[in-house]
């Protein structure tokens, strides 16, 4: 920890290993100040957003909702909650197709808005500092605020850690490829910002906040700057250009000179990362009262003719956004949510924008030629070269064509990224993330399948347990009840031998009640016979 | 008397070693991992009784005892690679007698069509089925195993097996099952050219 302190105050900025230059393609979009949108049609609020199980639902449909009003709860460390945009009316809660690569539908709610926008009642905490620490998380996790750099964890979750924080990172980074979101915002919002590092600063009591940018950036940096002279404990990091300097691991490597270790979180080494669009919402948040419920999007891409980046409440149908970026398609133009290296190519576009949506890029063909086919893999080494996470992407990919699960785990498969380093510099054309991304998911659908099917094992000897148990009483019980009737008879017998000498006239009424109980006990005995020939083939069948 | 001398040493010597060794052997006991249990472990307990056995556990123990390691139809050639590595024999491929490998499938009662005999639920291996005499039935679908055993008891034939349902937390990163068009050239990272 101590050689981390003594970096971070001589102001050293560090290198990761790998790492690779691809063309940046920030302008047009970045020169575009920030714009809002018309409301579109309808709004489309998938009950997931994030990493994490969906909340429940807290509307139905018809409902009229306000704008901020709360539209699913969830508990600490069970997601987050989700409000509605603008005001309108709750017009269907069904499924439908999600922002993911599969497009599969998910339940979502749909909005209708009336055009009001008007407000609900807003909970500001303007005066930040005389508010304890926990009072503030629950303001934020109410306020629904993800992570907005890209995996979208629960902010409040990461933000509730008890352990020590020594550095607070804001990464402005923003390294990948034409997206420039996070650029648009630190130049027009950097006071927003800066109050939000700050409460940031002051709930996770960090000793130090550490602002990075990326060199590529210079009006973002000068106004960054500005906005912080005066304020001692948040200093500015110019990062140099390279992609993936951006990654949680990387960046922590070059402002701190060390590396995460394997299998812990930054926040086990006493760092803690936010997004500078998280420190924004943040701020709105706290200061303003104002949930989660819109977020900078760069539409970009040359099929976009009027692109640039703007504030997209969430739910909107990308369709629309499609269309206020005045978007020609091309022939066989692809549609890809997230930047060139990291986004996934949409199947459908009537997907709305979640928590997570950076970028929507639409390049023509020729300025990102689809991939070759696949060759075989020549064993270059050039990917190993550029790996930021220093794995051995080839050999990951033999494994990973092998299916052999546990020899990619010890690989440590599951520290990649998915960067995008490795497929950009293959000469062979593999796509590689897509090989690792396969094996990971199933990787995971084997350990899911395991606790399911240990589930099944337990509760199917449970079961046996149960029936081998209920058999016995059942036996038991028989037998108490045969007992019973031995005893019974025998009594009977005791008694009807006396009634032999008693007078002839009481004879007929005796014999008539001894009849019916001789019957009676036929019918018992019937009934049991029955039973244990039920019971036995019962058995036979379990 | 040399001869007396030696076999006194060796013999105390052999008591040492008598005593480390018993120690050891209390001591450091190793409980072996009966092969039972981890056949078991490889097999996918639905417990369907396609083997020809009463559920995962009794195939586990004919296996153990010798028999085929290619009844199990749900597990497929996956299951059977890893019996074959465990048992050290040849992977052969599944016994079709016992039937074919398919999808992952769960019962799903049709509700309104249930008369509540209670039939499927005596049948149901793992007690997923919820339901009373004269009540409607329904699966838990989560613990559902597919496997199959409900269905024939029904008198009135409201069960279907249905294909378990792709959600995106589970999907295979299929980029051909999405959409004909987008394909392996659709996939991220795009090539860059200045």
């Amino acid at each position: 920890m101590r050689d981390i302190k003594s970096f971070v105050e001589a102001g050293l900025i560090g290198q990761f290993p790998g790492g690779i230059h691809p063309p940046e393609r920030k302008s047009p979009a970045n020169q575009q100040p920030l714009r809002r949108l018309p409301l579109p049609a309808e709004l489309v609020l998938p009950l997931r957003q994030h990493i994490g199980p969906s909340g429940q639902c807290l509307v139905k449909v018809g409902d009229n909702v306000l704008k901020g009003q709360q539209l699913t709860e969830a508990k600490l460390s069970q997601g987050l909650p989700l409000h509605a945009p603008t005001s309108g009316t709750v017009s269907a809660i069904e499924e439908r197709p999600t922002a993911h690569a599969s497009g599969l539908p998910e339940m979502a709610i749909v909005i209708t808005p009336d055009g009001d926008d008007r407000w609900g009642p807003k909970q500001p905490l303007p005066d930040f500092r005389q508010q304890d620490r926990a009072t503030l998380i629950e303001h934020i996790q109410a306020a629904g605020i993800a992570g907005l750099g890209g995996a979208g964890f629960p902010t409040a979750q990461k933000l509730a850690s008890q352990k020590p924080i020594q550095y607070l990172i804001i990464n402005g980074v923003e390294c990948e490829p034409y997206i420039c979101a996070d650029d648009r915002l630190m130049r027009e919002q950097a006071d927003e910002i800066v109050s939000g590092i700050q409460i940031l600063q002051y709930i996770s009591n960090a000793e130090q906040v550490l602002l990075a940018i990326e060199d590529n950036k210079p009006e973002a940096i000068e106004s960054m700057r500005n906005a912080i002279t005066g304020i001692d404990d948040i200093s500015l990091r110019v990062v140099p250009t390279k992609y993936p300097s951006g990654g949680e691991k990387q960046l922590i490597e070059l402002l701190t000179g060390a590396q995460v270790p394997h299998n812990q979180l930054p926040l086990d080494v006493g760092l803690l990362m936010q997004n500078t669009g998280t420190a924004y919402a943040v701020k709105r948040a706290i200061i303003d009262g104002e949930p989660l419920l819109e977020r900078v999007v760069t539409l970009t891409g040359e099929c976009m003719h009027n692109p640039g980046n703007v504030w997209a409440l969430l739910g909107t149908p990308i369709d629309h956004l499609l269309q206020q970026g005045n978007f020609q398609a091309e022939e066989e133009t692809r549609v890809i949510m997230g930047g060139p290296m990291m986004g996934f190519t949409l199947p459908v576009t009537a997907v709305p924008v979640i928590k997570t949506t950076n970028c929507i890029l639409t390049p023509t063909l020729e300025e990102l030629p689809p991939a070759q086919a696949e060759m075989a893999c020549i064993r270059c080494g050039a990917c190993a070269e550029v790996c930021p996470a220093t794995l051995q992407p080839q050999q990951l990919q033999w494994l990973a064509k092998a299916k052999d699960y546990d020899a990619l785990e010890q690989h440590n498969l599951f520290d990649c990224i998915e960067c995008g380093a490795c497929a950009y510099v293959c000469p062979s054309e593999i796509p590689l993330v897509h090989y690792y991304r396969k094996a990971k998911a199933e990787i995971r659908n084997i350990a899911r399948e395991k606790a399911k099917a240990e589930l099944a094992r337990q509760r199917f000897e449970r079961r046996q347990q149960r029936l081998e148990r209920e058999k016995q009483e059942r036996l038991e019980r028989h037998r108490k009840a045969a007992e019973a009737r031995k005893k019974m008879q025998q009594e009977k017998a005791q008694q009807s031998a006396p009634a032999a000498d008693q007078p002839a006239a009481t004879k007929p009424a005796q014999d008539k009640s001894s009849a019916v109980a001789a019957a009676i006990a036929r019918a018992k005995a019937k009934k049991a016979a029955q039973q244990a020939a039920q019971q036995e083939s019962s058995d036979k069948d379990t | 008397m040399s001869i007396v001398v030696g076999l006194i040493a060796i013999g105390v010597l052999a008591l040492i070693f008598g005593i480390i060794l018993g120690f050891a052997a209390v001591k450091f006991k190793v409980e072996s991992d009966p092969i039972v249990d981890q056949i078991d472990e490889i097999l996918p307990q639905t417990q369907c009784g396609q083997c020809g056995y009463p559920g995962c556990r009794p195939y586990a123990e004919a296996i153990a005892n010798g028999d085929d390691i290619n009844k199990c139809p749900p597990g497929g050639e996956a299951t059977i690679k890893q019996l074959a590595d465990l048992m050290g024999v040849e992977a052969k491929p599944l016994d079709a007698a016992h039937g074919t490998e398919d999808v992952k499938k769960v019962a799903v009662i049709r509700e309104d069509e249930c008369i509540g005999c209670t039939k499927c639920i005596q049948a149901c291996p793992v007690d997923a089925i919820l339901g009373a005499a004269k009540q409607m039935h329904t699966v838990i679908e989560h613990e559902c195993t597919g496997c199959d055993l409900c269905v024939e008891p029904c008198p009135v034939d409201c069960i279907d097996m249905v294909p378990v349902k792709a959600k995106p937390e589970t999907w295979q990163w299929d980029l051909k099952s999405v959409k004909a068009n987008v394909s392996m050239a659709d996939n991220i990272p795009v090539k860059m050219v200045e």
